[in-house]
């Protein structure tokens, strides 16, 4: 879909952050509240905007510490179908959290998330491998998360460090 | 107790100090000020550039360079003019790189000057200028614009100030303070009076990059000007590389060369390692510089539109990363009103007398800070001129008619 430069500017903005009134965005982008709410409607009809999760740091809460697994899965594609079957059948498992097709050894990298090592290991002996087509699994438990979709979740203190008023 | 005048230089002694100065004093021992008063990009320098000045240091890169520069930095910054601004300099001969655009700008007056040269100074205007012709041995001639003219020089006002003393005209576009840009119709006006008094032009295009509504042309790209033209950037602004210290002039071979012969005995060569870095940024920094660029031209309309709004009357900036509001109205001077607005609701701005005598009646606000920041900012000032009984009304002005 072909978008205009003001829908691509609206799609930068919201990226670098959704939490701004329809107000705000419109005057940095000098139109209407009301252009800003349309185009959004229309982007967001188009599933161009998907949607509007907010990133959250888990593993700073109590109690719902989370163990998280890639796990590469090696599988025979179907005629007719291709991958998107068998990939469909696992996105459905509510504990996965992203399916991607990749290029290279393996075919599908899953993301799991559960609260044990053991409901992971669950889920991948008695639910994965299990799927006809699913050929073999390697799975990786993650130790820690460094960046998430473009967001350093813990870096060094990224602050202001200019004088407060220079020429 | 000695008297340290008699050893010192009268000149350097006359200098006035500047108006900055005392404001900066004042805003850094307060808490939780929000500052509206940083002339430079809020991003720090893209990391590829940092990457590539530490491999630079790791690869031992700690030696003294030519006197103008790397030459493989001046090829890069020749194809950059070429490419950005459609000017032609020899990499070899016409280009020099200096410790930050001041220096190149410090060069070229010394120079050019002879004792008692006049310079023509568009005010408001950045601080230093006036101070480095005065000790490069110039007289500095201000030559006021009005905010009813979006602070644009006219001819006429020119043409008022030439003497046969005058030697050059020194421009900035966009403009600090004011962020006023001249689009190419009003460099060919100024460009048909330089020559019909034979002048130079000292052009200071360090903001050209952060430039929003129009292309940017450079006067010296103006047919009979790139003979007349000292060509002054660098890589503070667009790069966000203000700490590094870096920038570059460019002119006719025979003006660069005097202002290198000056640069060797004064400086030697701009650091070899951080030169480096300014390779990478001339080569890979060109879509960070962009993202930057579309970033302040958002945050330019928020501000423009929200200081209207909340009743400080403020026209819309072509171009760097400030805005010029009028506080004529408030019935306070532009100190008394960044002084009180600091005080009392925390927020540092610049008085626009810093930058002259025209500045008075405004202040600068730059806008390099963040969204969030800048929502803050107006917020407190609106409830500062409330408390001086003006906020005229809250209600929402329809969109897009500035």
């Amino acid at each position: 879909m072909k978008l205009t430069e003001q829908e691509m500017e609206l799609l930068a903005v919201l990226e670098e952050n959704h939490r701004q009134s329809a107000e705000t965005i419109a005057m940095q982008m000098q139109i209407s509240p009301e252009q800003v709410n349309a185009m959004i409607k229309k982007l967001e009809e188009a599933k161009i905007i998907v949607s509007y999760p907010a990133l959250i740091d888990w593993s700073k809460v109590d109690g719902r510490e989370q163990v998280v697994a890639v796990i590469d899965v090696k599988v025979t594609p179907k005629r007719g179908v291709g991958f998107d079957e068998v990939a469909e059948k696992i996105y459905r498992y509510p504990e996965v959290r992203s399916v991607y097709l990749m290029s290279g050894t393996y075919d599908l990298s899953v993301t799991v998330e559960g609260k044990s090592m053991k409901d992971i290991s669950r889920f991948v002996a008695k639910k994965l491998s299990t799927i006809d087509s699913v050929v073999s699994t390697t799975t990786h438990f993650m130790l820690k998360k460094y960046k998430h979709d473009g967001v350093i979740i813990e870096g060094k203190d990224d602050k202001d460090r200019r004088m407060v008023i220079s020429p | 107790m000695m008297n340290y005048d008699q050893f010192l230089s009268k000149k350097a002694l006359d200098l006035k100090p500047s108006g900055i100065r005392k404001f900066f004093d004042v805003a850094s021992k307060l808490d939780n000020v929000i500052s509206l008063g940083v002339g430079e990009p809020d991003f720090t320098t893209p990391w590829t550039i940092r990457d590539e000045t530490i491999a630079s240091l790791e690869d031992g890169y700690t030696s003294y360079t030519a006197n103008p520069g790397l030459l493989e930095l001046r090829e890069e910054i020749s194809r950059y003019m070429k490419r950005k601004f459609n000017l032609s300099y020899d990499p070899e001969s016409e280009i020099i790189v200096t410790i930050g655009a001041s220096q190149s700008l410090d060069l070229a007056f010394r120079a050019i000057l002879n004792p008692g040269d006049e310079v023509l100074i568009i005010e408001p205007a950045f601080v230093s200028y006036a101070a480095l012709v005065t000790m490069a041995g110039g007289k500095p001639i201000p030559v006021p614009t009005y905010g009813e003219n979006d602070f644009k020089v006219t001819v006429g006002q020119i043409e008022a100030a030439v003497t046969e003393r005058t030697k050059a005209i020194l421009l900035c576009s966009p403009n600090n303070p004011t962020g006023s840009f001249l689009n190419k119709d009003d460099l060919k006006a100024i460009a048909w009076i330089v020559q019909k008094h034979n002048l130079l032009v000292v052009s200071d295009e360090i903001y050209a990059e952060l430039t929003y509504d129009d292309e940017y042309t450079s006067i010296a790209a103006i047919p009979g000007m790139y003979e007349r033209t000292i060509v002054i950037n660098g890589f503070s602004k667009a790069f966000a590389m203000t700490g590094w210290r870096l920038g570059f002039a460019c002119a006719p071979k025979p003006l660069l060369q005097v202002m290198l012969k000056i640069h060797q005995y004064t400086t030697m060569c701009a650091p070899h390692m951080l030169q480096r870095g300014a390779i990478e940024a001339l080569r890979n920094g060109e879509e960070q510089v962009e993202e930057m660029k579309n970033s302040y031209r958002r945050r330019r309309n928020y501000i423009v539109h929200a200081l209207n709004e909340i009743g400080l009357p403020c026209h819309m900036p072509g171009g760097a990363f400030y805005v010029f509001p009028s506080i004529q109205h408030t019935g306070l001077t532009s100190e008394e009103f960044a002084e009180k607005l600091l005080m009392k609701e925390r927020v540092a701005v610049v008085p626009g007398n810093a930058f002259g005598e025209s500045g008075e009646g405004y202040i600068r606000c730059s806008y390099a800070t963040s969204l969030e920041q800048l929502q803050e900012a107006v917020k407190r000032i609106g409830r500062f001129l409330q408390s001086l009984g003006l906020r005229t009304s809250q209600k929402k002005t329809a969109v897009g008619n500035i």
